[in-house]
């Protein structure tokens, strides 16, 4: 029985591009924008549960628009999004991280204050934070190295520490799906590292997690799927398949030059063509 | 000393101002915590005076001053709530120009309105608490602690809600509603404030001891608690300072709440500055995540 139980998984590992399990996410001809301005237009989409997908596209493509759609802030105009078969409401299930906290950093809030909001909607109503509740929040503050800060005001700290503490907040709501828009912009190269694992390690426990990055080469060696976004989806899949010259030059209209060494991908702006319209 | 202390408060009707002001005391400030810290000050002066007009019309109807001065500012903290969540600009100039106009119509109905009402009228003008009757501290007990109450029940709901408004929304939180409650709780807080502290000074009121909490702590629940302290400190304080030196209530609590902060401002152990309570509240992409 038990070598029955573990193979599964296994089998699944070899073939990343299959769906294996159930759709996390599903997206069905999805059009939505600002005012009268449409910003996506069509996006079909299906994330499979466990998945770790990089989600890639120019400036103003659209990413944080379908993050935000994803988790119920912004309204479809057309068509749905699916989050574990039910239709997108705003919720726990989902955790998102924005891209620019808007937030006072004055405020008199604690590190561990802030975390703790991220079991509020879980609690719901009426209930206290209670000792599990502590101990979730403790867990989620030494997975992103931040459980020493945990009494600090939440403006004492630098830009990349208040980036781990929005995504500790995040893990504290204990989502099956995580949507982070350039989590590791601010964070230097170690803690990076450290982030990526509590990624994998994340998705290996079936949380599904999209990361929107404008680091092209981290994305191909760090990612089992990449999502290439300009208004409508341009390719999704393995990083092999779908970073390709032809996809990223629709994807970016711009000339970007795929260099691989071995099995490592590095994407580079191609000189020859950076002054091409 | 005692005597001293004690004797105003043998008297039925002082006794009661006194019970009231400590009371408004701290429903001002624990409002006010969120007041300060989401700069909503100008919205609190706004709802005082459009409650002004409603008071006016109250007595020239001849109903109690305390439902004509809900329904107008809690109409109008219903319509300014609207106004600035569709938009999301800064809506300070319209919310000055309606509020202005509903103001001096309640001046201009007032003058017309019978003659000897109009000595009443200035008491919620300018604050008078010994106008405060065996009625008026039953409504200011049942709607402060009506206020109170739905601040404890939703404490974590309003924290995330006034620290993140969009992560609150992503995970489920009513965001919208805990805004709009937030602003007719207000708007409940300036009407039961009016009669004892005046409608000119009634933010004051609001924001003052808060602001005062602000400067010492880093803990929201803290700088709530001690805002109350404030709130109530400025209350007993201004009482006597208004029975002794014979003059107006609203305007002794309001001065010894100003001179509190100033004395935390210059004295205080500094946990924070003078500058950042200037910036607090205002326009939040400033303080944006370093890229
Ligand atoms: N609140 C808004 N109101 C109006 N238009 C908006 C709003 N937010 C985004 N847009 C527009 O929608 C388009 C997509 O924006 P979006 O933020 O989704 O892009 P993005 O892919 O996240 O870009 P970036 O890489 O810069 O983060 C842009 O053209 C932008 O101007
Ligand atoms: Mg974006």
């Amino acid at each position: 029985m038990v070598v029955e139980v573990e193979a599964v998984p296994e089998a699944l590992a070899e073939q990343p591009d299959l769906p294996a399990g159930p759709a996390a996410i599903r997206v069905e001809d999805l059009s939505t924008g600002y005012h009268d301005e449409p910003v996506l237009q069509h996006v079909d989409l299906n994330v499979t549960s466990g998945s770790l997908v990089g989600l890639i596209g120019p400036n103003g493509s659209g990413k944080s628009t379908l993050f935000k759609t994803m988790t119920g802030l912004q309204k479809p105009w057309q068509g749905r999004v699916l989050i574990n078969g039910q239709p997108g409401e705003p919720g726990s299930e989902v955790a998102y991280v924005p891209q620019t906290e808007t937030v006072d950093w004055s405020f008199p809030v604690t590190v561990g204050q802030v975390v703790m909001m991220g079991r509020y909607p879980r609690l719901g109503f009426l209930r206290w934070p209670r000792k599990p509740d502590h101990q979730i929040v403790d867990h989620a503050l030494e997975m992103v190295g931040m459980a020493d800060f945990k009494n600090r005001q939440i403006g004492q700290l630098s830009g990349g520490q208040r980036q781990r503490v929005f995504l500790a907040r995040a893990l504290a709501q204990e989502p099956s799906i995580l949507l982070l828009d350039e989590p590791v912009s601010g964070v230097d190269a170690t803690t990076q590292h450290q982030i990526f694992e509590l990624l994998d390690q994340l998705c290996k426990d079936g949380v599904t997690t999209i990361v929107a990055s404008h680091d092209l080469s981290c994305v191909a060696q760090r990612f089992d799927h990449v999502l290439l976004l300009n208004r409508t989806v341009h390719g999704f899949g393995p990083p092999e398949d779908v970073l390709t010259q032809d996809l990223l030059n629709r994807t970016f209209q711009s000339h970007l030059l795929l260099l691989r060494l071995g099995n490592r991908t590095f994407v580079v702006e191609d000189p020859d063509h950076f002054h091409h319209d | 000393m005692i005597d001293w202390l004690m004797e105003p408060l043998g008297y039925t009707f002082l006794l009661r101002g006194f019970v009231a002001a400590i009371m408004i005391g701290i429903i001002c400030a624990v409002v006010g915590t969120f007041v300060v810290l989401k700069g909503l000050a100008f919205i609190g002066d706004a709802l005082a005076h459009i409650a002004f007009t409603g008071i006016v019309v109250a007595f020239l109807a001849g109903f109690s001053f305390y439902i004509g001065a809900l329904i107008a500012a809690v109409l109008a903290a219903l319509g300014i709530g609207a106004v600035s969540q569709r938009t999301g600009i800064s809506t300070d100039t319209s919310i000055g120009i309606f509020f202005s106009g509903i103001f001096a119509a309640g001046i201009v109905l007032m003058s017309l309105g019978i003659q000897t009402y109009t000595i009443d009228l200035f008491s919620y003008l300018f604050g008078d608490i010994l106008s405060v009757r065996r009625d008026d501290l039953i409504s200011i007990m049942i709607l402060g602690g009506i206020v109170l109450g739905i601040i404890l029940l939703f404490y974590k709901e309003l924290l995330f809600v006034s620290f993140d408004p969009v992560v609150a929304e992503s995970a489920g939180l009513p965001a919208r509603k805990l805004q709009m409650l937030l602003l007719i709780l207000l708007s409940v807080t300036v009407v039961v404030s009016v009669q004892a502290v005046g409608v000119v000074l009634v933010v004051a009121m609001i924001v003052t001891p808060s602001a005062t909490a602000y400067l010492l702590t880093d803990r929201f629940g803290v700088m709530m608690a001690l805002g109350a302290v404030f709130g109530a400190a400025s209350a007993i304080g201004g009482f006597y300072l208004s029975y002794y030196a014979d003059v107006p209530s609203g305007g002794a609590i309001v001065l010894v709440a100003t001179l509190l902060f100033a004395i935390v401002a210059i004295i205080g152990p500094k946990r924070r500055s003078f500058w950042q309570l200037a910036t607090s509240g205002t326009d939040a992409s400033q303080h944006q995540r370093p890229a």
